[in-house]
């Protein structure tokens, strides 16, 4: 019995021990679900770590809680795509700078037959506007993400009446808050028939990506108001001292550099290029 | 540690102040709740009544597939009835995809098992010869069922209560099938893991209290009439 024991406890050191080890080379990266689940950080930290020898651990989330990590000093680097909530994080001491990545596009996803005619829209506004006099079904994130950030600044862009939660309906009609990631809602508004606001990546992965069709397309796309700029923003060490902050701007400063960027650039999505680098 | 006090006073203050959102969250949950705890209930308590006293050929069987069902796992259940409900699907006509509707469905199919195993042992733990007594003490069959069931509903009760608290603590199902829509669908639980994903705490917060309180007067109703039964004694 105390062979046994002894034997555990040895184990346990080894366990520990090793941990540690592999510990000091490893930071932890909040994100938004679009990075991840458009394949882009499997085909990106792979590189990363073979140059620097650093291991970037990710949980991806919406962008207001990836943030909300970085506030809470549970990540060392956030990497997330609403500029202004960006920048006021950075603003109140929590990371050091806000480094400018990459961008890809926001698109309207819809039924091929267009019910609100929103195809030939004159801009992503308009569409939005159309949309909503026709009371065509909408889903709408509602979940704080940066997606759903862009989607109320096109609906406050309407000049229609909105609620306190910057959307122009609640409850049961045409306007669907569900509160859910990317995914989720494509999968509704393919069940509702309706539109949605999506990123051009996760998009492109329900499309093309499955087995399983998927009947909706992209009927609007291309305006200015739709890009979608990302930056990351290494953990600031004063507010939280555990945050390693040298490996984290190793990481950010990776990702602005010529090589960071040429990666980025060259990945594509089922043929299609996704994020276009943007570091200044 | 700040934090976790902040949010539970914002938390205690949303309650005070009757915050509609919090409060309509918590009408969904409880009436959704209810509506699949009484369908249940009334499938699962006749049910799990014939199989205790009636001998049949497959009893073994019957008793074997609730007990399995009993640990179906929420997202299975509400994969399954998605693949019904959905557009899709064979009764997607009917559009009861994220509904509440499409949620009682689904807590039925949960609890049903629950209501009908528990209402099966506090039936069989009623001896045999108490309803022979009554039968020969000239009570017709329906009497003797019934006598039966009055001996055995403190853990009827108890079964049903049990499963309204597995409805209204579950989200798997609430999730898949309501799919978590404000102001329609959005549940105690849904909303607590919106909220999380948010990285907002306060309602959350605010709901867990709601949800705890709401089963601790459960359990003090059933506490209540354990109490009476056994002064009856």
């Amino acid at each position: 019995m105390n062979k046994f024991v002894s034997i555990l406890v040895c184990f346990f050191m080894l366990a520990l021990a090793s941990s540690a080890l592999a510990q000091d080379k490893v930071i932890t990266m909040s994100t938004t679900t679009s990075t991840e689940a458009s394949g882009l950080l499997d085909y990106l930290l792979p590189e990363f770590t073979k140059d620097t020898g650093i291991t970037v651990r990710v949980m991806s989330k919406g962008t207001g809680a990836a943030l909300k990590d970085g506030m809470d000093g549970n990540a060392d680097v956030v990497f997330v795509h609403d500029v202004a909530r960006e920048e006021q994080f950075v603003a109140e001491g929590y990371g050091t700078q806000r480094h400018y990545v990459m961008y890809n596009d926001f698109i309207i996803v819809g039924p091929e037959n267009d019910p609100a005619g929103i195809k030939d829209a004159p801009n992503a506004v308009e569409a939005m506007k159309r949309i909503a006099a026709a009371k065509a079904p909408f889903v709408s994130r509602g979940d704080d993400s940066g997606t759903h950030g862009r989607e109320r600044q096109l609906w406050t862009a309407t000049g229609l009446p909105l609620t306190d939660a910057k959307s122009p309906q609640d409850g049961q009609g045409w306007y669907f808050s569900i509160g859910q990631g990317m995914g989720e809602a494509l999968i509704f508004a393919r069940e509702k028939l309706g539109y949605v606001l999506a990123d051009r990546g996760t998009y492109l992965q329900y499309k093309f990506g499955r087995t399983e069709p998927y009947e909706l397309g992209i009927v609007y796309e291309g305006d200015d108001m739709l890009k979608n700029p990302y930056g990351v923003i290494p953990v600031n060490p004063e507010k939280h001292p555990h945050a390693k902050f040298e490996l984290a701007d190793t990481f950010a400063k990776w990702l602005v550099s010529e090589r960071g960027q040429q990666v980025i650039g060259s990945y594509k999505l089922l043929g299609q290029a996704l994020f276009f680098p943007d570091a200044k | 540690m700040d934090f976790l006090a902040e949010s539970l006073l914002a938390a205690l203050r949303m309650i005070w102040s009757l915050d509609p959102e919090m409060y309509f969250v918590v009408y969904v949950s409880l009436s959704v709740s209810f509506f699949s705890t009484l369908i249940a209930s009334l499938l699962g308590v006749p049910l799990g009544f014939l199989i205790a006293v009636r001998q049949f050929r497959g009893k073994r069987v019957v008793i074997t597939i609730l007990n399995t069902m009993l640990a179906l796992p929420t997202v299975v259940i509400g994969l399954f009835v998605y693949a019904f409900l959905s557009r899709s699907g064979l009764l997607g006509f009917m559009g009861l995809l994220y509904t509440p509707k499409a949620i009682i469905i689904g807590q039925v199919i949960l609890i049903l098992p629950w209501v009908a195993t528990f209402t099966m042992a506090a039936v069989s733990r009623i001896d045999e010869r108490y309803r022979n007594t009554a039968l020969t003490l000239g009570a017709s069959g329906m009497q003797a069922v019934l006598a039966v069931a009055r001996e055995a509903r403190f853990g009827i009760l108890a079964a049903i209560i049990a499963a309204f608290g597995r409805v209204i603590a579950e989200i798997g199902i609430a999730m898949m099938l309501g799919g978590n829509i404000k102001g329609f669908t959005r549940t105690m639980t849904t909303a607590m893991a919106l909220e999380h994903n948010k990285g907002e705490f306060v309602l959350a917060v605010a709901l867990g209290i709601v949800l705890l309180t709401v089963s601790l007067l459960m359990n003090i109703v059933l506490q209540l009439a354990q109490g009476k039964y056994g002064d009856n004694r």
